[in-house]
């Protein structure tokens, strides 16, 4: 019986995996990317210039702009530049025409230290990663509902994946390079163990991220028709309030921040939102970054917006709360300094390493049956097609994305749109390629192409902006400098991949093509 | 099972897709009863039973999908799923009845 409990167990994660792999091999990709996030935006919004930062002086500049271009808009929302995130953006909604009506918002991104508007390239930057990461390009809330519906396959499959490998520690230490398939099996082993407490955590936080959407029977058990309700105390929120029509003007909000920090035993002001400014009734409500481990949600201080006076601040969340507040954190990342992202990075792509290494096992394990034959039969050679589309294709479509970026007019009308329509005209094309060459010739052909594009990206943008590798680095704009070596090191990794592929006998999968008889026989032993 | 698709009969197949079956749907509801029963049982206030119920929920959904294959046939995939189901769901009952929501 526990023989075949484990068993059982490795056939589910086996499928699981299979059938959910090219799914979450892009979701896990796109992911770790968005760890960088605001790099990648900087990277692809580079007129944002970069400033050494001074919360007060910035606010004060956000306050004085929109003192002249919104006087008499109902609601400020202005975001204070980070480390990470170098633009100072203000926003504002125009008093709705109709009782009822939202008005219309309106976005201005400001230079930090002038406070004059930057006129950047349109483009998502690593918004569309991050939003790709979970929504999958999908309207709301499907692409929501299949992302959760992955978590929970890889949930699974990690769990019996750990059943199914029983020497877990022992064959941590077992590595067995050149031996084709089982050298695939012990890194696939290898990966997944070595991170296994962050693929534990980022896939049970995905989980509790998005309970309320696809768990809700606890919600309606609970507060019958008045869910409204619930999320008003789980999220506390505070309440606009009711315009005065009386003028006043608005106190200067550079002072509120050091207010708002002592509340907080010294955490930073990320957002400030201000409503019915220039009114009697106006307030101000500064909302926390998400500097600690424990995100807590609606975490905000309000001061009346005349007289500047604390009016509330948000008490501390309960136990449960705080809990789902740490998973969110965990997985977010936010709270991370530069070595900790670092290592998120890395972890995440452990991550997806384990993810393609698994799908590439499936596939070579089966092939082997058919080395003699001419053609794969039809299941198999979907796979192949899927596998190479869904892991070559889409990194080379990241590349494709990255270069659009710093190619397409500036002037074009739907810029932002462009970039994201190219990159899914590349990834399409990997598709239509991965089916029309033969497999071990598609993974070549794709990755040596990737690895050119990855290449390309810090030449192009050396020759198209003035903000080449060379000047950042002199002037010390790590992210835009560590954008560039990333995707020249990405580019070097997968031409030696490509390079170790095309090899013979040394086999990277075993393909069947594969000319030399020696490694099959050892793979087969191995199985 | 590797090679042996086409030789597999129908029963297995179908067995297969009710285990499947079982696992997705059952296994939800399973889970999202769990979560209901322990908010109700909960001594914690409203909100904060509901947070809770709804974490732990994917540990029992976890449970009932590794149940749903580790079993020894597809027919008590559906029992083991079924009986949790109306145990938990009379448990609830209980707690509803007792006004403890």
């Amino acid at each position: 019986m526990k023989e075949g409990f484990r068993q059982a167990m490795a056939w589910l994660h086996t499928w699981a995996g299979l059938v959910f792999g090219w799914l979450l091999f892009a979701i896990f990709f796109t992911g770790t990317l968005a760890y960088f996030k605001d790099e990648i935006s900087h990277w692809m919004q580079p007129e944002i210039a970069a400033h050494s930062l001074d919360s007060e002086a910035s606010l004060a500049l956000a306050q004085d702009y929109l003192q002249q271009h919104a006087a008499g808009a109902s609601r400020w929302l202005i975001d204070l530049p980070d480390a990470r995130d170098p633009g100072l953006t203000v926003r504002w909604q125009q008093a709705p025409g109709k009782p009822g009506e939202r008005g219309r918002f309106e976005s201005r991104t400001l230079d930090a230290q002038t406070g004059v508007e930057v006129q950047g390239r349109e483009s998502m930057g690593g918004e569309f990663f991050y939003r790709f990461h979970f929504q999958l390009q999908m309207p709301y809330p499907w692409g929501r509902w299949l992302a959760t519906l992955a978590a929970m396959v890889m949930f699974v499959a990690l769990i019996s994946g750990i059943i199914t490998h029983k020497k877990i520690f022992k064959d941590f230490f077992t590595f067995r390079p050149r031996k084709g398939q089982r050298s695939w099996l012990d890194g696939h082993n290898a990966v997944g163990v070595l991170v296994l407490p962050f693929h534990l955590m980022i896939t049970y936080s995905s989980l509790v991220i998005f309970m309320s959407m696809v768990m809700p029977a606890s919600i309606v058990a609970s507060y019958g028709s008045d869910v409204r309700k619930f999320y008003d105390e789980v999220f506390p929120a505070s309440k606009t309030p009711e315009r005065a029509d009386v003028a006043a003007p608005l106190t200067a909000m550079a002072p509120l921040l050091a207010k708002a920090s002592e509340q907080w035993s010294g955490g930073h002001t990320a957002r400030l939102s201000v409503s019915n400014p220039g009114d009697a009734s106006a307030t101000v409500v500064l909302s926390r970054a998400g500097d600690r481990v424990v995100h807590d949600f609606g975490r905000a201080v309000t001061f009346n917006g005349f007289t500047g006076q604390l009016l509330s601040s948000t008490p501390d969340q309960p136990m449960a709360m705080a809990v789902g507040g740490a998973f969110y954190g965990l997985h977010m990342g936010h709270f991370a300094g530069p070595l900790l992202r670092w290592l998120y990075f890395i972890c995440g792509l452990a991550g997806t390493a384990m993810i393609s290494t698994g799908l590439v096992i499936w596939l070579g394990k089966r092939q082997l049956k058919h080395v003699k034959s001419a053609a794969l039969p039809f299941e198999l050679r979907l796979v192949e097609v899927l596998n190479i589309a869904s892991m070559a294709g889409l990194v080379s479509a990241v590349a494709v994305f990255f270069l659009a970026n710093r190619l397409l007019p500036v002037s074009l009308a739907g810029r932002a749109d462009w970039e994201v329509n190219v990159f899914f005209i590349a990834w399409g094309l990997s598709v239509v390629h991965a089916v029309l060459r033969p497999g071990r010739k598609a993974w070549i052909e794709q990755l040596t192409l990737g690895a050119a594009l990855f290449i390309a990206v810090p030449l192009i943008n050396a020759l198209t902006t003035p903000w080449n590798l060379g000047a950042t680095l002199m002037q010390r704009d790590w992210a835009l400098a560590g954008f560039d070596l990333t995707c020249l090191a990405t580019g070097l990794f997968l031409g030696w991949v490509a390079r170790k592929m095309q090899r013979p006998g040394d086999s990277v999968s075993v393909r069947k093509a594969s000319p030399s008889p020696r490694s099959i026989t050892v793979e087969q032993g191995a199985n | 099972m590797k090679g042996k698709l086409a030789t597999l009969p129908m029963s297995y197949r179908l067995a297969v897709t009710s285990r499947v079956l079982a696992a997705i749907f059952g296994g939800y509801l399973v889970a999202a009863l769990a979560s209901v029963t322990l908010t109700l049982w909960l001594p914690l206030n409203r909100a904060e039973a509901v947070v809770t119920g709804m974490t732990v929920s994917f540990l029992v959904y976890l449970v009932a999908v590794l149940w749903c294959f580790a079993c020894r046939s597809a027919w008590s995939a559906w029992v083991g799923l079924l009986v949790p189901s109306v145990i938990l769901a009379t448990v609830s009952g209980v707690a509803r009845g007792l006004g403890l929501a």
